[in-house]
């Protein structure tokens, strides 16, 4: 009997750490996968940060290095300052991306690190119960906007491949989304290339994967994707931002 | 290397280059910019590695990265700077990476002067990151001792896996002064124990995932860790690695506990005392921590009076209260010079004069 699909060598057995319908599993098998294909699983690093994807550490057959809320980018630098062969990745949330750690993030790409960057933008703050995200959408309910996000007041969602684009040391920026299957196929081609680009040592990738929270969003697995579909995409569109 | 006229910064610099640090990561700030400026030339001429942060938090958090993955890493900077890293400190104390942090230290509080002053004390022995830490704490009073006790840092952080801080003032930075600074100082047995930095499997055969992790789920883990892990190596650190210059004590009348550039100073109002006939003593303590509890405690207990003298407004002073006992005549010198207004010899000899007639 000939094998067609199994687990991939990146992932351990250990228990998912998260919700149902929560798309970071999903993309942690695709980053895991895209590495096992590429045959770098061996010589990978993966740099978590905090929020959800922070407990990542659990899950990974990968070394790791944890690292405190935004500053992953730079934990990212140091690794491959010291271990320039690895293959040095970040998996980071909104909150940890854009907001406390954006500096990080813009002269991580700046300086041109040759490094691949995984960015989850579930629209939320999913570990700490459902805050406002700095890419909340306008209209959109949190806990610290509970009437819906009003851009007078709460201001404005960010938009992140629009920004990090614009970055001189920046060479590779997409965004996509894992709603449906081939969405996630072509996520994992942007993956792919994301990591193909560091081990040619071709400098700074940035892939956002639009995300779901059914928790903190107070919906159900399929209407989470849903919205994503109808809501998301037409305020973060996806599509290739930079490819130099 | 032979002896030579430095400036301070640069020789600083220097000495880590000898101690076998390939790995800076900084952010300007004065008073230590010569530092990262010497630096950045010198760690490209010996294949090492020279980032100019965005910040601090960035910096130390690239001291981290580097550590993690087995590179012997510093940065450096001064007290504002210092206190953007102490979290990165903490979860370096978390994941016991270990680096060394140099701080050329100025006036505060908070944006303060850029001249010295000795006002990070408690920022260097008590943290101000999360949780239960400590990190060794090297004070010189040198340019000669700086430049070793960088070297030792280095090592006493490998060997501990731990976080060293060397602490100075803006004085011994800014100062031109001779030092031998010893080459190739570091020690391959510490670099070879790293078994438990990511190197992404380079020259392993086994398939241990190497984990950096600092983060527990499990309450009993927390505590075994604080517990057996933390507690116990620094319980260790405390019978070991102490550091302390015990001067003239024996039959003192005045004992001065004073460190760096202010044990210095208070070298000269040693000399204007025994001119006029007062028995004085020093106790210098070379580690803040872990402190010289001990040595202040033995070295003073015959003495009229202590006096602590710090560029500081009484910092040392509480290390010196716990060493002695609320009783024991304690009398501070200090709140009339930091900030760049440096301690006087002779004011420093009036207050051991009153000491020694009034007790």
């Amino acid at each position: 009997m000939s094998v067609v699909y199994e687990r991939t060598k990146g992932l351990n057995q250990n228990q998912s750490i998260y919700c149902p319908g929560c798309t970071h599993g999903l993309e942690h098998k695709l980053v895991m996968e895209v590495l096992e294909e590429l045959g770098v699983l061996d010589r990978t690093i993966g740099i978590t940060s905090v929020g959800c994807s922070g407990l990542m550490f659990r899950i990974l057959n990968t070394e790791v290095v944890t690292s405190l809320h935004g500053r992953a980018p730079a934990v990212a630098t140091g690794v491959k300052a010291v271990q320039p062969d690895a293959i040095v990745y970040i998996h980071q949330g909104d909150g940890d991306a854009l907001s406390i750690g954006m500096a990080e993030t813009i002269s991580a790409a700046s300086r041109g690190e040759n490094i691949t960057v995984i960015f989850a933008n579930n629209n939320i703050y999913g570990m700490t119960g459902g805050q406002m995200a700095a890419t909340t959408m306008v209209g959109d309910k949190a806990t610290t906007c509970p009437a819906g996000r009003d851009a007078s007041l709460d201001g404005n969602p960010m938009r992140a491949c629009e920004l990090i684009s614009q970055v001189e040391g920046a060479k590779y920026v997409e965004r996509v989304a894992v709603y449906d299957v081939p969405h996630i196929i072509k996520a994992k081609k942007a993956i792919k290339k994301a990591f193909q680009n560091q081990i040619d040592g071709h400098g700074y990738s940035f892939v956002e994967i639009l995300s779901t929270c059914p928790t903190n969003w107070h919906l159900d697995p399929l209407a989470s994707m849903d919205k994503v579909k109808n809501e998301m995409e037409a305020v973060y569109p996806l599509g290739v931002f930079k490819d130099e | 290397m032979a002896k030579k006229l430095w400036k301070g910064n640069k020789a600083m610099a220097e000495a880590a280059i000898q101690a076998g640090c390939r790995y800076y990561f900084g952010y300007p700030i004065t008073p230590q910019n010569e530092v990262p400026e010497y630096l950045s030339a010198r760690m490209r001429e010996v294949g090492g590695v020279f980032k100019q942060a965005e910040s601090e938090l960035a910096s130390i958090n690239m001291v981290y990265g580097a550590a993690a993955a087995g590179g012997r890493a510093m940065t450096s900077s001064s007290g504002l700077g210092i206190a953007l890293m102490q979290e990165g400190i903490a979860h370096m104390c978390a994941t016991q990476t270990p680096c060394v942090v140099l701080n050329v230290g100025r006036g505060g509080p908070g944006l303060g002067t850029i001249m010295a002053s000795q006002q990070d004390y408690f920022q260097a022995t008590r943290g101000g990151g999360p949780g239960d830490y400590y990190c060794f704490a090297y004070a010189p009073w040198n340019l000669q001792e700086a430049c070793d006790l960088i070297q030792l840092a280095f090592e006493k952080a490998d060997e501990y896996r731990m976080v060293s801080h060397v602490l100075v003032d803006a004085t011994l930075g800014a100062m031109m002064e001779s030092a031998d600074i010893k080459e190739n100082t570091a020690n391959t047995e510490n670099k070879d124990k790293k078994d438990w930095a990511v190197d992404a499997f380079a020259g392993r055969k086994d398939d241990d995932h190497r984990k950096i992790v600092g983060f527990w789920n499990d309450p009993p883990e927390a505590v075994a860790f604080n517990r057996d892990v933390l507690k116990a190596k620094y319980d260790i650190a405390k019978e070991k690695e102490v550091m302390v210059d015990v001067r003239n004590c024996e039959d003192a009348d005045v004992v001065i506990v004073a460190y760096g550039t202010t044990a210095r100073i208070a070298l000269n109002a040693m000399k204007i005392a025994e001119e006029n006939g007062i028995k004085v003593g020093m106790v210098r303590p070379i580690t803040l921590w872990p402190f010289p509890y001990e040595a202040v405690r033995e070295n003073t207990k015959n003495a009229k009076g202590i006096l602590v003298a710090e560029m500081a407004l009484g910092q040392l002073t509480d290390d010196v209260k716990i060493a002695v006992g609320p009783d024991a005549n304690i009398q501070h010198y200090g709140e009339d010079a930091l900030g760049g207004v440096m301690p006087s010899p002779r004011a420093i000899y009036g207050m051991i004069e009153k000491i020694a007639k009034e007790g």
